[in-house]
């Protein structure tokens, strides 16, 4: 191994982890207002990046119907929900988000033919057919039992993930894909190579993070999403509302998942199941930082990223192996040095 | 109300008879799971099987076990007990496959596996006596990429497979025969089907300068060591194994894969084959069939084993039939007995010549080395 063997691992595992790192604050923020550990985060990395395949193959990606059969479900629970409850104000609006957009985003998909569209435009609309569903998965999965204990959540956590596992065979096969690049540039620096897709990827992991950050810090959404992190009740007596926090979460989560899925595509083959081993890196990542705090949990998933990249150059076969045992330390670590309180359920 | 019972009988006695005029036979594939991409070619395929054979009507209960072995032990356990079948065509894999001959050879019911591996019909014992398969051994191919790469003078060779049994079962095969062509391993390596990075692997074989790589892999997750070994700048030989044969792998690997040599069943290739090859029509007739069924380039050569486990069915159940009715202990040990004495059975993949000691019949009419040229499959001359 010399150096730029060694530089070239640590860039490949730097583009991984920072992949990892935004699935990790995406866990971290779900966890943090929801309390469901989120299972399915990595499919909507595996479903961001097909719908994105699917578009420059020439094909109506699968996720259309998904969109419109959710948005149809949500319809219905939120419109009878308000009947019973007498509030006719909201159901405009419920028509609105869960079945006008849907069916103005499948007019757009079959009429207008995204595959001759530059990729801008296709990322965009891959990204507004995926990201909304991740409120409607919200609405239709957790909301209803959204004050159950921890560990219900994580088991309908575990349901959604096989569903949408089970959907994405149906809608892409078993076989992969992948899409073209975002720019065929490529810089030298010092010995090694960096393609611009690696700027791609740091840029704008980058970049999220810090717009999550400022998100979090300068605007009321934000500060009403930390609020009820720190306490649910304490913030529903302030007059902020749960459901929306949750809903608001969900859309982030499945923001940066898709958004993700398509930063690595070119780099990777991604698959319709690709999605839950990046989803659990991330979650190691997430683990390191208790599943609170978001500077730690990104760079738990940094380190992750870079011990892939090193071990699959000495012992391939356990690479899996090491990544992760780490959990294991980390775990016994962190029980030792912070105190640990009672959930009470 | 005396006319109503005995009607109810009549009917009771005509639909037993019915059941006993049918022959059932059970199929268990993986179409759902890691493997899915080797089961729904072979799920699609049961669709265009004879439904008639000798004037019996045939009918598939087709199970999908999700590549997990507890559930094709449970679909092979349902299919003896409740759909009381006369053989059963499966599983996809290997693991499912092993786990199954336990059942089957206790309820004495012929099992055909779509499988590779040779421990699914070796060593022949009193259990494997109920157990034939239809896909080329891992040695067979083997032998054939070893004898490729000699032949084109290669001195030293890199490995990388799959880290499960595939590429472990590729390993086992390769490095067993590699030293006796004098060829020397300098690199062995694993990845995961789902790996989004094979940087670690990919540098450490180009350091070590082999003249050749073998990747063993199966369907599109094949094609990530190749293209990352291209964007390295690697100018060796790459050499695959027959598991990637789909056209999904040329989408996926694109001008990467260009040049690759693989050993492959004859049907992946069937149209460019010589008019003398007695596999050319029997392998055509699949390939046209599937296309006609499922859209122009949609055939791959896994679905054709699934073929070559209906047709030696198809051929084996006229010569039960004369032994026995279907549905009895008879008949089943009958069409054991008929499909152990498979002779000259030309199938999509290959020619059947079976024996006591040989449940699976294959010749080197089986295999063909090809090369990706121009995207597209190529025969080697």
């Amino acid at each position: 191994m010399d150096l730029q063997i060694a530089l070239l691992l640590g860039q490949d595992g730097i583009t991984n982890g920072a992949i990892y790192a935004l699935l990790s604050l995406a866990l971290v923020l779900v966890f943090a207002v929801t309390r469901v550990i989120f299972i399915p985060q990595g499919e909507y990395v595996a479903l961001g990046a097909l719908t994105l395949a699917s578009f420059q193959a020439g094909k109506t990606p699968g996720t259309l119907w998904l969109l419109l059969g959710a948005g149809l479900a949500v319809a219905l629970i939120d419109v009878a929900g308000s009947l019973r409850s007498g509030s006719r104000r909201r159901i405009p609006g419920v028509m609105l988000w869960n079945l006008g957009y849907p069916a103005a985003a499948a007019v757009v998909v079959l009429l207008a033919r995204p595959v001759e569209w530059l990729l801008p435009a296709q990322v965009l609309l891959s990204l507004a057919l995926v990201v909304p569903l991740g409120p409607m998965v919200y609405r239709l999965a957790f909301q209803p039992v959204a004050e159950a204990s921890v560990l219900v959540l994580l088991i309908v956590a575990v349901a959604v993930h096989l569903a949408l596992v089970g959907l994405g065979l149906l809608f892409f096969g078993a076989e992969g894909s992948r899409t073209t690049a975002f720019g065929d540039a490529s810089f030298q620096l010092g010995s090694i190579t960096v393609t611009s897709q690696t700027l791609w990827v740091l840029g704008s992991s980058l970049f999220l993070i810090v717009a999550l950050y400022l998100f979090f810090g300068r605007t009321i959404y934000g500060k009403a999403l930390r609020a009820t992190a720190i306490n649910r009740t304490g913030a529903r007596l302030m007059g902020i509302s749960t459901v929306l926090a949750g809903k608001l979460s969900f859309l982030l989560a499945a923001l940066i998942g898709a958004f993700s899925g398509i930063l690595i595509a070119p780099i990777t083959t991604i698959y319709y199941d690709t999605g839950f081993l990046i989803g659990l890196k991330g979650f190691v990542g997430a683990i390191v930082g208790g599943l609170v705090s978001y500077p730690i949990a990104a760079a738990g998933a940094l380190m992750v990223g870079l011990l892939e990249a090193y071990s699959s150059f000495w012992a391939s076969a356990f690479k899996e192996v090491i990544v992760f045992t780490l959990i294991i330390p980390v775990l016994v670590w962190r029980s030792l040095t912070t105190h640990h309180v009672e959930e009470d359920e | 109300m005396k006319i109503i019972s005995s009607l109810i009988a009549l009917a009771s006695i005509a639909t037993v008879n019915l059941a006993h005029a049918d022959i059932n036979v059970g199929v268990i594939v993986s179409a759902t799971g890691p493997a899915a991409s080797l089961g729904i070619p072979e799920k699609n395929t049961f669709a265009l099987m004879p439904t008639t054979i000798a004037g019996q009507k045939i009918n598939y209960i087709i199970l999908d076990d999700a590549s997990d072995t507890t559930k094709a032990v449970t679909n092979a356990k349902k299919l003896i007990g409740e759909d009381k079948v006369d053989a059963i065509l499966g599983s996809t894999i290997t693991p499912n496959s092993l786990a199954m001959i336990d059942v089957v050879a206790d309820a004495e019911t012929p099992m055909i596996s779509m499988a590779a591996s040779s421990r699914i019909i070796e060593p022949m014992d009193a259990k494997r006596r109920w157990v034939f398969k239809t896909p080329q051994n891992d040695s067979q191919m083997a032998i054939a990429i070893t004898e490729h790469m000699s032949n084109s003078g290669v001195k030293t060779a890199a490995f990388i497979g799959f880290s499960d049994a595939y590429g472990e079962g590729w390993w086992n095969e390769f490095s067993k025969i590699v030293e006796a062509r004098h060829i020397k391993i300098v690199a062995n390596e694993r990845y995961n089907r789902s790996d989004t990075s094979v940087t670690g692997q990919v540098l450490k074989i180009i350091s070590a300068h082999p003249d050749a790589v073998l990747i063993a892999g199966s369907g599109t997750p094949a094609a990530l060591p190749q293209v990352a070994l291209k964007e390295r700048g690697y100018k060796g030989t790459v050499y695959q194994t027959h598991g990637i044969a789909n056209n999904d792998f040329l989408r996926v690997g694109g001008k990467d894969v260009e040049g690759t040599w693989l050993p492959a069943g004859p049907v992946l290739v069937a149209s460019q084959l010589p008019d003398s090859n007695p596999l050319k029509k029997s392998a055509l007739a699949y390939v046209n069939k599937y296309e006609a069924a499922y859209g122009a380039g949609s055939v791959s050569t896994f679905g054709a084993h699934a073929w070559d486990a209906g047709l030696l069915l198809a051929n084996a159940i006229p010569v039960a039939l004369k032994k026995a009715k279907p549905g009895s202990k008879e008949f089943r040990a009958a069409l054991r007995d008929a499909l152990e004495t498979t002779k000259e059975l030309a199938g999509a993949h290959g020619v059947f010549n079976m024996s006591a000691n040989d449940h699976l019949g294959f010749d080197q009419r089986a295999r063909v080395m090809v090369k990706i040229e121009g995207g597209k499959w190529k025969l080697a001359k």
